[in-house]
């Protein structure tokens, strides 16, 4: 069986967030991880790996730098790293995103996709079903739970209300919730062997079956008009009463200002 | 990738994807046709909202009196629960078919595969959890000598970014429809217009079985009596500074002094406290109340991004330097204990002196 888990490294949203001067990210001004429910889409493949034997490879497009989570991701078990990076695919929307990890899924032999439900950069849940769009194969996200049997897999499929236990026969992709699974650690004898792996790395001309068009900046539907740091409404009035009963008093003047009692 | 102006032209009207389940129209669908009329109006257009499921026709007249002048109907057996595949593959073919200039979808559980999966499909661009759309220019300002490239009657989307961290304004220029996913609870539902009716089109593309069919093997619905924190006018909101599930019984004191019920923030979820439903934040629901308590909650953006339109932020929290106090109207430091079970006494006291 093999695996192929899309994961992404994003920035650190608690380091602060930084633009270029065209709106777009400055990612590399930022501190940077491997997406949590990437992470946890990993783990669910080691599992697979050890029970199963699965081939786990793991799939990455970004900046010559996004090799760090590729090796950590070998470093956590996984036996390949494949890492997409090219100028031409810089500034990629959801949709030319997704088109290029099909083009480079292409090339990979799987049974499962499994990506990540969304990043904690974009958080647009978007790559995952669009990658499985592409490529023609059944897509089931929010994954809960996953389970293999033989040539099927079941998903325990989350929605707000309730969950469905799907079933498929494979290949197909599974967008995973971090919720998932508490990913493991990076083993000593792991950090070591991911420091010398190879990393495959491929660039536009080895995508299969994509148009230029499709690609980067220009080939994104989607045009950022105007990005900036959120204003926020702003702090009202702070008080520090000296007792409960002064605050309480507080609280209750606003109620009654503000006719909510 | 772009598709030509002459192209462009044939795509109009606002579109709306009216979820239901299990035969009820999700409240997102109500609150989506509301922004819809608004977009509609400086485009000189019609609202139609789409309803796809089995044994749904009957949902349509809801949907009129909620704003839609039409409904397409996509009615077959395949499409009693959701699932990605039939459902995508009924959406993807009203857009091909009918071609609208803009297609809102919810950002539900549902909304957001099927979203995904459609704008693939049609090979549009897909803007994720909206929570402002407007009708404007792109780009915003005119280039100095190509004012005449500026694009008028453009959607202009705009969703958080980085865990709310920041905002972007998004347009889908050069591509049709424009499409959307809109946060739950951020749009304004219209007053419904009774005995409204809506031209209603019946529609069916035919539903042939693939390998993208998955199987539900079973369906489990959460058993709950809990009402949808969304509706609430005041909520009563604890985080971990509650201290332990038991000690939420002051915070449903409090709601039930003042009439308003108990929500909370996501480590009060993650700690087993609480059902997630109750959630309030980006991993949880957006609320808007009249009054959001916030007790014991330190406000991290995640939380913040959830309540943050709320129209009056009361937070009370011992730690002077909690982010809460950042968005709060009313901000108490002090200790929660103290506090709250005597603002219960005198709101129950300022309420019976009425």
């Amino acid at each position: 069986m093999k695996v192929v888990v899309c994961i992404k490294q994003v920035p650190d949203t608690k380091g602060g967030v930084k633009f270029n001067p065209d709106g777009t990210l400055d990612r590399g001004a930022m501190l940077a991880i491997m997406n949590p429910d990437d992470k946890a889409g990993l783990e669910a493949a080691l599992r697979l790996k050890d029970q199963y034997g699965a081939e786990v490879t793991v799939l990455t497009m970004g900046l010559p730098k996004a090799s760090d989570v590729l090796r950590e991701a070998l470093a956590m078990g996984a036996d390949k790293a494949v890492l997409v990076t090219d100028r031409v695919l810089g500034g990629a929307d959801t949709w030319a995103t997704s088109t290029t990890l099909a083009g480079a899924l292409r090339n990979l032999e799987y049974d499962l996709i499994i990506t990540g439900r969304q990043a904690i950069d974009g958080d647009t849940a978007q790559v995952g079903p669009q990658i499985a769009e592409h490529l023609g194969i059944p897509v089931i996200s929010y994954a809960q739970e996953i389970k293999v049997d033989k040539d099927k897999v079941t998903v325990k499929r989350q929605y707000d209300d309730r969950y469905h236990m799907v079933e498929v026969k494979m290949p197909c992709l599974i967008t995973a919730l971090s919720e998932l699974n508490d990913p493991r650690y990076m083993t000593p004898g792991g950090i070591f062997d991911a420091c010398k792996a190879d990393i495959t790395t491929w660039g536009r001309a080895d995508l299969k079956d994509v148009e230029d068009g499709n690609l980067g900046l220009m080939g994104s539907p989607t045009k950022i008009a105007k990005a900036s740091d959120k204003v926020r409404k702003g702090a009202g009035e702070k008080v520090v009463p000296d007792s409960p009963e002064d605050a309480v008093s507080y609280i209750v003047g606003k109620l009654k200002e503000k006719h909510v009692i | 990738m772009n598709m030509s102006p002459e192209t462009i032209a044939q795509y109009k009207g606002v579109y709306v994807f009216a979820q239901q389940v299990d035969n009820e129209v999700s409240g997102i669908a109500y609150e989506l046709l509301g922004k819809a009329r608004e977009l509609a109006e400086p485009l000189k257009t019609d609202v139609t909202a789409v309803l796809i499921g089995s044994g749904v026709k009957d949902l349509a007249d809801k949907l009129a009196e909620y704003g839609a002048d039409k409904v397409i109907v996509v009615d077959d057996p395949e499409l009693k629960d959701y699932r990605t595949e039939p459902y995508a593959h009924a959406l993807a073919s009203v857009i091909n078919e009918y071609k609208p200039e803009i297609m809102l979808v919810g950002a539900t559980a549902i909304g957001r595969d099927l979203g995904p999966t459609v704008s693939a499909r049609v090979a549009t661009g897909l803007t994720a959890d909206c929570t402002v759309l407007d009708i404007g220019d792109f780009p915003l300002q005119p280039i100095p000598g190509k004012e005449n490239e500026q694009l008028h009657n453009q959607l202009l989307m705009t969703r958080p970014a980085f865990g709310g961290n920041t905002i972007a304004t998004i347009a889908c220029p050069y591509n049709r429809p424009q499409m959307a996913t809109v946060r739950p609870g951020v749009m304004q539902k219209i007053e419904p217009k009774k005995g409204a009716k809506a031209e209603v089109i019946e529609y069916n593309p035919g539903f042939t079985k693939n390998n993208r069919y998955v199987e539900i093997k079973e369906v489990v619905k959460a058993v709950s009596d809990i009402k949808d924190i969304m509706d609430a006018k005041i909520l009563v909101s604890g985080g971990r500074g509650v201290g332990s599930p038991e000690n939420f019984k002051i915070l449903e004191d409090l709601a039930a002094a003042i009439g308003g019920q108990v929500s909370c923030s996501r480590a009060v979820v993650d700690s087993g406290w609480k059902p997630k439903e109750m959630q309030v934040g980006q991993t949880g629901k957006t609320v808007r109340p009249n009054v959001y308590f916030a007790i014991g909650i330190s406000g991290a953006i995640q939380h913040v991004a959830g309540m943050e339109e709320s129209d009056i932020i009361i937070a009370i929290n011992k730690d002077e330097d909690a982010p809460i106090f950042d968005v709060a109207d009313f901000g108490i430091v002090g200790d929660l204990n103290k506090i709250v079970p005597k603002l219960t006494e005198e709101v129950k006291a300022a309420i019976a002196a009425k």
